[in-house]
């Protein structure tokens, strides 16, 4: 099979998955509901999804567009079916592909690109369902206040990180973006609830400047 | 009918689910794995790809465990496991429940017991995640068709592209770090947490370059993280 088979093979099996994994989650609701002859008020159903959807909608929509292009096509149809992208999928298929000195949009890149996000899915889901199974004992650790601030400070620890490896390979591509985020985070705090909508700002930033640098050939 | 939300039906259903998941990403891992065999990459470097990401996903699936606590104390255990399993994560479960029990008057301060309640949550986190999922496949042949144009015009323009993409990104996540310096000392934790993960990958980029210890490159991102967690614990208990 040549690169070009494997590819298409890969958007055929990847869509066959994806659809299958679209009828799983939506048949949970349906059996809990025929189980129980329990069926919500739509009224309900609605005012709850107004509540979320406008920005969940919109992050869905950003997330897809930015991260197919990391991810590649097997690593995208997984991802984006278990989730957890921006603290979990992206970075380890992002860390596994430097790792490895392979591309995005190579074969070799979206080989381990799709190994890292599947690696993760499936270590992810057992320690979930080990961390189910072993709850009463670990849950009291887990919960405690010592560790919540470790926690609770996930996401600048993994970026920390993740930020010297690529800031140092691209500070120039960098700084504008960077610069423009800690500025509008400062000025405007309350948008850290929402940083997925912030994403395609700094994305879009980053692009003009990464134009602008190439363009005068300073990179 | 009784309604209990961690009865064993709601196991079986969450049981069913996870089986669905480790399948499907077994079969992604199995087909990547023999595709790299057999164009030739390095058996060794494919099986480093599978260790260094294990050891990276241990923390955050933790997280996503405590997100598994959190949720179960008034929806039982099965629905937050099946919910953290597919897509889910705890910023959007917790305020999908809230909004729906909000929109019906209800407290979360104790485990649902009205059977049309739970299932109005259900069908709110369900609903609110379905286009994340749908999105993927319809875009996508789309999305990779501007990438390859844009890299068969210009192949060092498509590189930078890619790595701007990626630092757009990080740049929102950074930058939401500095979102508490007006708090004060408080505020700047995270700041702290976010130099500390960067100077300890600092350190092992200099241990792998200046002492040859490549082999630190497997578990660098999982010994960044983990140490600038621990610190986290530290710097909080002194400012707070």
């Amino acid at each position: 099979m040549n690169r070009e088979d494997y590819e298409k093979s890969t958007y055929f099996l990847g869509k066959l998955w994806i659809w299958s994994a679209v009828v799983v989650v939506l048949l949970v609701p349906i059996v809990i509901c025929l189980k129980y002859d329990a069926w919500p008020e739509g009224k309900a159903v609605l005012k709850g999804l107004l509540g979320v959807a406008p920005i969940y909608w919109t992050v869905g929509v950003i997330e897809v567009i930015t991260y197919t292009p990391m991810l590649g096509t097997g690593g995208t149809f997984l991802a984006f079916v278990t989730g957890n992208l921006t603290s979990m999928k992206v970075p380890s298929a992002l860390n596994a592909m430097q790792n490895a000195d392979v591309k995005q949009g190579t074969e070799e890149g979206e080989i381990i690109s799709t190994i890292a996000v599947a690696t993760c899915s499936i270590v992810t889901t057992i320690i979930i369902a080990l961390g189910v199974l072993l709850l009463t004992y670990i849950a009291p650790i887990l919960d405690s206040p010592s560790l919540k601030p470790a926690f609770d400070n996930m996401l600048p620890a993994l970026f920390g990180g993740l930020a010297v490896v690529y800031i140092s390979k691209n500070w120039k591509v960098a700084l504008a973006p960077l610069l423009a985020m800690i500025i509008i985070f400062i000025l405007v705090p309350s948008l850290a609830s929402s940083v997925g909508v912030l994403v395609p700002v700094g994305i879009i930033i980053s692009l003009a400047s990464a134009r602008f640098l190439y363009k005068r050939k300073l990179l | 009918m009784d309604f209990n939300p961690s009865s064993s039906f709601m196991y079986l259903v969450a049981a069913f689910v996870i089986v669905f998941i480790i399948a499907m990403a077994s079969f992604f891992l199995v087909r990547a794995y023999r595709r790299g065999l057999k164009i030739g990459m390095d058996k060794k470097m494919l099986k480093n790809s599978v260790l260094s990401t294990a050891i990276f996903t241990i923390t955050p699936a933790l997280s996503i465990l405590i997100g598994v606590i959190t949720l179960s104390k008034f929806l039982g255990i099965p629905l937050p496991w099946i919910r953290m399993s597919v897509i889910g994560a705890l910023t959007y479960e917790l305020p999908a429940a809230t909004s729906t029990a909000n929109a019906l008057g209800i407290s979360l301060s104790e485990t649902i017991s009205d059977p049309k309640v739970f299932t109005a949550v259900v069908w709110v986190m369900t609903l609110g995640i379905l286009p994340s999922i749908i999105l993927a496949p319809v875009l996508m042949k789309r999305i990779q068709s501007g990438l390859v144009k844009i890299k068969s015009k210009d192949s060092k323009w498509g590189e930078i592209f890619m790595d701007a993409m990626f630092l757009g990104m990080i740049s929102a996540f950074l930058g939401m770090v500095f979102s508490g310096v007006n708090a004060g000392l408080k505020g700047m934790i995270p700041i702290f947490v976010l130099i500390s993960s960067a100077l300890i990958m600092g350190v092992i980029g200099l241990l792998i370059k200046k002492c040859h210890m490549k082999w630190l490159e497997t578990y660098a991102l999982a010994i960044s993280m983990v140490g600038a967690m621990a610190f986290a614990c530290f710097v909080t208990s002194i400012i707070v």
